[in-house]
């Protein structure tokens, strides 16, 4: 795991008292996060149920949940940093370690599975696990059992995948590039043959999103 | 085949923008609702039969009726965490046609009173959340949400929350939870979500698919939309088919046509030179069928009959290449790792269904295991909050009881291959 920012691995310390909730005149909040969990807190009667927007803001401006974005986070919501721990620990796309950044969530349900996503995985796996720029996680049923073997790179449905198309795949994400245009789930049109009274083109493929 | 009614036209260019909705009649339905009383608009919901596409199949009227009547603080969430492995079909709706989620969003919550409607859509659905904001806020502009609905005196917020990854935030409870900015555990029930729900005010929570169908109610009329389907399952559904079929995709089909036309007639059956061994009609949560069954009429009761249940209507495929054991398997796995861990006999059952099937596989285990892993699923069934567990033992248990013989081969090979080793 490459080093990216300290504080992960630190084991917390039970002599301590629990971190209170953040001190605004000591805690510095970059401005363009700190409206972004603002204005997140306004959809809602109760201002925690921004929670997990602002993490996701959090991570993206700090490329994971870090002591430091968490206290930013607590700080503008005024809750303790470890209720936000609490809630950044039980979900999946909320990371808890420095990871690389682009994500590459290869999905190996049954359906996926069936389908070879095992073979495509550790494809990906050889490819992309010294790549620190990488974040490869075999994840659960991602809703696209149609394109299975598929992937979800930053973000993007791509599938079905050989394990051949694994090296552009890759090329692509690092790029910044349209990942594979031709094997995204946006291009493709829904089977059902009595569901289109006539012929449509196909939609445009998304741009790369980081 | 009736008339398509979710999927007509789904891939028109620019449906998923307000003016080419509105050019197929878009929203017409929201005009006609607003027309209406919401008792009115009720009657035509219950009348329609429409049972819920989320999993449980719950009479929407029905779960709409169960509101508390008064101006308190009620709210509307739709379900979007499509997470039942297998399932797809919501979406194709979300991405292709936003605007018939937020017209029947619009129109169930003027039926229910309520003025607040949130969606959670799954965090890993990004295009179609994108989608959805886009279309939102065509929609707010377009005077469909927001303060006095085309100039009525109902107003309505929707905001749409995107999650962060977790299966059991589909179940209902889990949800609100995760809505209120917590972890996803579920909650002790009762009290149902129509009393207490989010925020502890009265609550409907219906699926994408459900809320995507009352536009088609309204224009048709409830009685009409009833003629459709069979008695006790009306209407058209959405259907998912995945795994082992030569053309796995969402399919719009009527309700109680026979599995076998699906499976085989849309999704053109398995591949060459292969045949079915075991399918779920209904997510992997859905205890599995078999060839025997392929004749039963694909609706609520009659696959609930056969023993099993439709579920979200996803149908997995499974053929005869694939390792009863390594199906099993991969089942457990998944429940393993989406239990909260809140009640004790799913996270401790889900593990050692794991460990289980795992040692079947390394040749420790004997076909006394075999009662053991059913006696397991047995009691996991009933005796958590919510039925994350249940969802891992009823096809664990379908599968050891289905393909027992099958489960103790495997074990006997197994062994037989250790010890070959142990002696080489």
């Amino acid at each position: 795991m490459p080093e990216r920012a300290s504080g992960w691995d630190r084991a917390s310390d039970p002599e301590k008292d629990p971190a209170l909730i953040p001190d605004p005149a000591t805690t510095e909040v970059p401005p363009e996060l700190r409206k972004r969990i603002e204005d997140a807190m306004t959809l809602y009667p109760e201002r925690h149920s921004a929670a997990i927007p602002a993490l996701h803001a959090a991570q993206e401006l700090h490329g994971w949940c870090s002591p430091e974005a968490i206290e930013q986070v607590a700080c503008v919501m005024r809750v303790t940093p470890a209720y936000l721990d609490s809630v950044a620990s039980f979900y999946d796309m909320l990371e808890k370690r420095p990871v690389g950044k682009h994500s590459v969530y290869v999905c190996t349900n049954i359906s996926c599975s069936l389908r070879g996503a095992d073979a495509l995985l550790a494809m990906v796996r050889e490819h992309a696990d010294d790549d620190a720029d990488f974040n490869v996680r075999s994840f659960e049923c991602l809703g696209a059992c149609d394109i299975a073997p598929m992937a979800s790179v930053d973000g993007v449905y791509v599938g079905p995948l050989e394990p051949s198309d694994v090296p552009q795949l890759l090329d692509d994400a690092r790029a910044g590039r349209p990942v594979l245009p031709q094997k995204q789930l946006a291009t493709r049109l829904v089977a059902d043959p009595n569901a289109n009274s006539q012929e449509f083109p196909a939609h445009a493929p998304e741009e790369a999103r980081r | 085949m009736t008339d398509m009614l979710l999927f007509k036209d789904i891939d028109e260019p620019g449906l998923k923008t307000l003016a080419v909705y509105e050019a197929r009649g878009g929203y017409d339905s929201l005009r006609k609702a607003l027309a209406l009383t919401p008792a009115q608009v009720l009657e035509q919901l219950e009348a329609s039969g429409l049972r819920g596409r989320g999993g449980a199949g719950f009479q929407m009227g029905k779960k709409v009726s169960f509101l508390p009547q008064g101006s308190m603080e009620k709210y509307l969430v739709c379900n979007a965490d499509e997470s039942e492995p297998g399932t797809f079909k919501d979406r194709e709706l979300l991405q292709k046609n936003p605007h018939v989620l937020i017209e029947g969003i619009a129109i169930a919550a003027y039926a229910a009173g309520t003025d607040r409607s949130f969606i959670y859509i799954r965090g890993e659905y990004v295009l179609q959340a994108d989608v959805l904001d886009a279309a939102l806020a065509e929609a707010r502009e377009a005077g469909y949400i927001g303060e006095r609905v085309l100039d009525s005196d109902h107003s309505l917020t929707l905001v749409v929350h995107r999650g962060a990854g977790a299966y059991i935030c589909g179940e209902e409870t889990a949800l609100l939870d995760s809505l209120e900015g917590k972890r996803g555990n579920p909650r002790l029930k009762p009290p149902f979500p129509a009393n207490q729900g989010l925020y502890q005010g009265p609550t409907l929570i219906n699926n994408v698919e459900t809320l995507s169908t009352v536009p088609s109610i309204i224009a048709l009329g409830g009685e009409q939309y009833a003629k459709i389907g069979v008695e006790t399952s009306t209407g058209t559904k959405l259907v998912s088919v995945s795994g082992h079929v030569q053309k796995p995709g969402n399919y719009e089909i009527e309700l109680g046509i026979p599995s076998r036309e699906i499976i085989y007639g849309l999704a053109g059956g398995p591949p060459e030179g292969r045949e079915i061994k075991c399918w779920f009609p209904g997510g992997s949560s859905a205890p599995v069928l078999t060839p025997d069954d392929l004749d039963v009429p694909y609706d609520f009761d009659s696959v609930a009959k056969a023993g099993s249940m439709l579920g979200s209507g996803a149908i997995i495929v499974v053929d005869d290449s694939t390792p009863i054991v390594d199906l099993a398997l991969k089942v457990a796995k998944f429940y393993r790792h989406e239990s909260c861990g809140k009640c004790t006999p799913c996270r401790e059952g889900t593990n050692w269904t794991v460990k289980m099937l795992e040692r079947i596989d390394s040749g420790e285990a004997t076909p006394m295991d075999l009662d053991i892993m059913a006696s397991v699923q047995e009691h996991i069934i009933g005796n958590c909050l919510c039925v994350l567990g249940d969802a891992m033992a009823m096809p664990i248990g379908s599968m050891i009881a289905k393909f027992r013989e099958e489960f103790e081969e495997h074990i006997e090979q197994a062994r037989v291959r250790q010890e070959l080793a142990a002696h080489a």
